[in-house]
C-alpha cells in the first residue's frame, strides 16, 4: 500500500484512553478499539511526539510503555500538572480531562484499520 | 462450582462515591454462596491532612464523615450473612470510627458488633526521628522547617489478614495500599503465604481493578457514539471473583446499570500507572506486562497472568503540610462579543492584583476555550479561533495567606460593577490546601497494630 492512501486522522478515531495522576506526574493509557490499530500507533506515537503535545504545559519528559498482549500503551509524562493536585491553578489539577487532549495527536492509518476501528468501537 | 474461589466486592472507589451503591453488591456477595468480603476505598493522599484538622477540632472525629451513609444500608444484611466489611474509613481515627460503628449497630439494633481496627499507619510523631530516604525524584519537603500535619505509613494487606483472623464483622484501617483492602481477605481466605509472590501480585491486581469503584464497571468511560453506557445513574460496583491460583474474573451486580468489557478493564489496568513492569506495593511489586484480559461473558472479563516479585524492603510514607490558600472566582458573559468581554475581564484581573500589590500567584481561563487543557501561559486559549456564545471568566490565585485569596476572589464579585458588560452568576470561594511530599522508611520501624473492639470496650 502506497502512502498516498493513507488517512490522517486523529488517534480519537481509532483508540481510547484514561488519564490517571500522581503528584506533578500524568498517565495516559491509548488503546486501540481494533487490534490492528496497534501498529500504526506504535510506530506514530512516539514519546517525542507526546512530549510536543504536553508541552505548553511544561512537561519535561514522556515515556511510552508498549503492552503488545493487552494490545494497549502507557503513556507517563512528567511534570505536565502545574504542581498536580496540591499546587495546580489549573480548574482539573489531576488532569482527569486530559486524555482527550492526547487523543487529538494525529496517525496516518490504511482505510482498512480505520473501518476496523470504526466497526470495533461501534459495538 | 469450584470450592476455590472468594468473592470481593467493592462500594466506594472514593470518599464522595454514591452511598446507595453497596446494596446490590452485598446482596450479589450473599446471593452467590461463596466466601465473600466487601470493601471500601475512601482516603485520597490528602485526606488525611484534613482529617487530622477535624480531629484536632473535635477528637471523637478524623475519620471518614459518611461513615454510617457507606455502612448503614449494609451493615445488617453483612452481619447476618457473616461478610465482612473492610474499609479505609478510618482515616485519621480508626478508633473513633471503630466506636461510631458500635453506635450506627445500636441505632439498628444489631447486637454482639465486632470491630477489628488496624492502625501503627500514623507516624506524625515519630517521623523526624525515623531513617527516612528520599522516595523517588520528587522535591523533597523541608522536614526541619516544617510543621508535620499528617504523616502516614502505606500498610500492607498482612495486619488485615490478621484482623480477619479474628472474625470481625468490620475491619477499619487508617493508610493501607489501597489494593491491600482486597487482598488482605483473599490472603486470609486461601492461606497465601506473604512471600507466595504471584498470588500476591494476583490479589495487589485484584485490589488495584476494584479500588476505583465503578472505574471498571463503565463510570469514567462513557463517550457518547463511542464508548457507549447505559445505566450511569445505577452503575453497578464491581466484584471480582478471585480463584486460589489467582486468576479473576470481574463482573458487577445483575440487574445493575454499566458495564464490565474489555475496554473498561483495560483503562482501568492502566489507570495511575508509571511502569507496568513493576506496581511497587507493600506487598508485591506486581507486573502486569503478560496479563491476558478476556471477555467470558456478558460484563464479565477474565483477567490472568499477574507475575509478582519481592515487595520493596521499604515502605512509603506520605507527609502533608500546610500549602497556603487558592481564591477563586468565575463569572460569565453570554451572547454577541461574549469572548471579548470575558478577555477583557481577565486583563482587569491582572492589572487589579498588581494595583492592590497582592501577593499571589495568579491565573485567569476563559471556560468555552480550550482553557482546561491549557497551560498558565494561556498559548493554547491565545490560538483559539472559534467564537464560543458564552464564556466564563476564571481567576484563580495561589497565596499564602487566607486574606490574600480572598481578596482575589472577592475581586472577581467586583466585576459585576466594575467589570465588562453583561457579566453574571458569580461564584467565589477561597480553599485551604495541602501539600504532599513522600520518603521511605525501614520496614522495621513500622508496627502495624491489630485491636478487637466489642461492644463491651464502648
Amino acid at each position: 500500500m502506497t502512502s498516498d492512501s493513507l488517512v490522517e486522522v486523529p488517534l480519537y478515531e481509532i483508540a481510547h484512553g484514561r488519564t490517571g495522576d500522581k503528584g506533578d506526574r500524568l498517565n495516559v493509557s491509548i488503546i486501540p478499539f481494533d487490534d490492528s490499530g496497534y501498529a500504526p500507533i506504535a510506530e506514530q506515537a512516539t514519546e517525542a511526539r507526546m512530549l510536543e503535545m504536553f508541552r505548553h504545559r511544561g512537561a519535561t519528559e514522556a515515556r511510552r510503555y508498549d503492552l503488545p498482549k493487552m494490545k494497549a500503551f502507557n503513556f507517563v509524562i512528567e511534570n505536565v500538572l502545574q504542581g498536580g493536585v496540591n499546587n495546580s491553578l489549573n480548574l482539573d489539577g489531576h488532569g482527569k480531562t486530559l486524555s482527550f487532549h492526547a487523543l487529538t495527536m494525529t496517525v496516518r492509518v490504511s482505510p482498512a484499520v480505520l473501518a476496523a476501528a470504526e466497526q470495533a468501537r461501534g459495538d | 462450582m469450584s470450592a476455590h474461589r472468594m468473592h470481593i466486592g467493592n462500594a466506594a472507589g472514593f470518599s464522595v462515591d454514591r452511598m446507595d451503591v453497596g446494596g446490590p453488591v452485598a446482596d450479589a456477595l450473599i446471593g452467590s454462596g461463596r466466601p465473600a468480603a466487601l470493601f471500601y476505598e475512601t482516603l485520597a493522599e490528602r485526606t488525611l491532612a484534613i482529617a487530622q484538622r477535624e480531629r484536632r477540632r473535635d477528637p471523637e472525629k478524623g475519620y471518614t464523615p459518611d461513615l454510617a451513609g457507606f455502612v448503614g444500608p449494609v451493615l445488617e444484611r453483612c452481619v447476618a450473612s457473616g461478610i465482612p466489611i473492610i474499609g479505609n474509613f478510618g482515616a485519621a481515627n480508626p478508633m473513633g470510627a471503630a466506636r461510631r460503628l458500635h453506635e450506627l449497630a445500636k441505632e439498628l439494633g444489631i447486637e454482639g458488633l465486632r470491630v477489628a481496627v488496624v492502625d501503627g499507619d500514623d507516624l506524625r510523631e515519630d517521623i523526624r526521628g525515623l531513617r527516612t530516604e528520599q522516595w523517588g525524584d520528587e522535591t523533597p519537603l523541608d522536614l526541619a522547617n516544617t510543621e508535620i500535619l499528617a504523616a502516614n505509613v502505606y500498610l500492607g494487606a498482612q495486619p488485615i489478614a490478621e484482623a480477619l483472623d479474628q472474625d470481625p464483622h468490620i475491619v477499619v484501617t487508617g493508610r493501607v495500599t489501597d489494593s491491600a483492602l482486597a487482598l488482605g481477605p483473599l490472603m486470609q481466605h486461601f492461606g497465601w503465604a506473604a512471600d507466595d509472590w504471584d498470588k500476591m501480585a494476583a490479589g495487589v491486581l485484584a485490589g488495584h481493578l476494584l479500588e476505583c469503584g465503578s472505574q471498571i464497571t463503565g463510570g469514567y468511560h462513557a463517550d457518547p457514539g463511542r464508548k457507549n453506557v447505559s445505566g450511569l445513574a445505577d452503575v453497578g460496583f464491581p466484584i471480582a471473583e478471585v480463584e486460589e491460583d489467582g486468576a479473576i474474573i470481574v463482573t458487577k451486580p445483575e440487574g445493575t446499570g454499566g458495564v464490565v468489557n474489555t475496554r473498561t478493564v483495560k483503562e482501568q489496568i492502566l489507570y495511575e500507572l508509571d511502569d507496568p513492569t513493576q506496581y511497587l506495593t507493600p506487598d508485591a511489586t506486581l507486573d502486569i506486562s503478560d496479563v491476558a484480559v478476556e471477555q467470558i461473558g456478558p460484563n464479565r472479563v477474565r483477567v490472568t497472568g499477574a507475575k509478582g516479585r519481592a515487595a520493596p524492603e521499604t515502605l512509603k510514607v506520605t507527609i502533608s503540610a500546610d500549602g497556603g490558600w487558592l481564591g477563586e472566582g468565575e463569572i460569565s458573559y453570554a451572547g454577541p462579543n461574549a469572548m471579548a468581554r470575558a478577555q477583557l475581564a481577565a486583563k482587569i484581573m491582572q492589572e487589579r492584583v498588581d494595583k492592590l500589590g497582592l501577593d499571589c500567584e495568579l491565573r485567569t481561563d476563559l471556560i468555552g476555550t480550550v482553557s482546561i487543557h491549557d497551560g498558565d501561559t494561556g498559548e493554547l486559549t491565545a490560538s483559539f479561533d472559534g467564537e464560543p456564545r458564552e464564556v466564563r471568566m476564571r481567576a484563580a490565585a495561589n497565596a499564602h495567606d487566607e486574606a490574600t485569596a480572598a481578596m482575589v476572589a472577592r475581586e472577581v464579585e467586583s466585576l459585576y460593577c466594575d467589570g465588562p458588560a453583561g457579566g453574571g452568576g458569580v461564584r467565589r470561594s477561597t480553599t485551604w490546601r495541602v501539600k504532599t511530599g513522600s520518603v521511605l522508611v525501614p520496614r522495621s520501624d513500622v508496627k502495624p497494630r491489630v485491636t478487637m473492639v466489642t461492644e463491651d470496650d464502648i
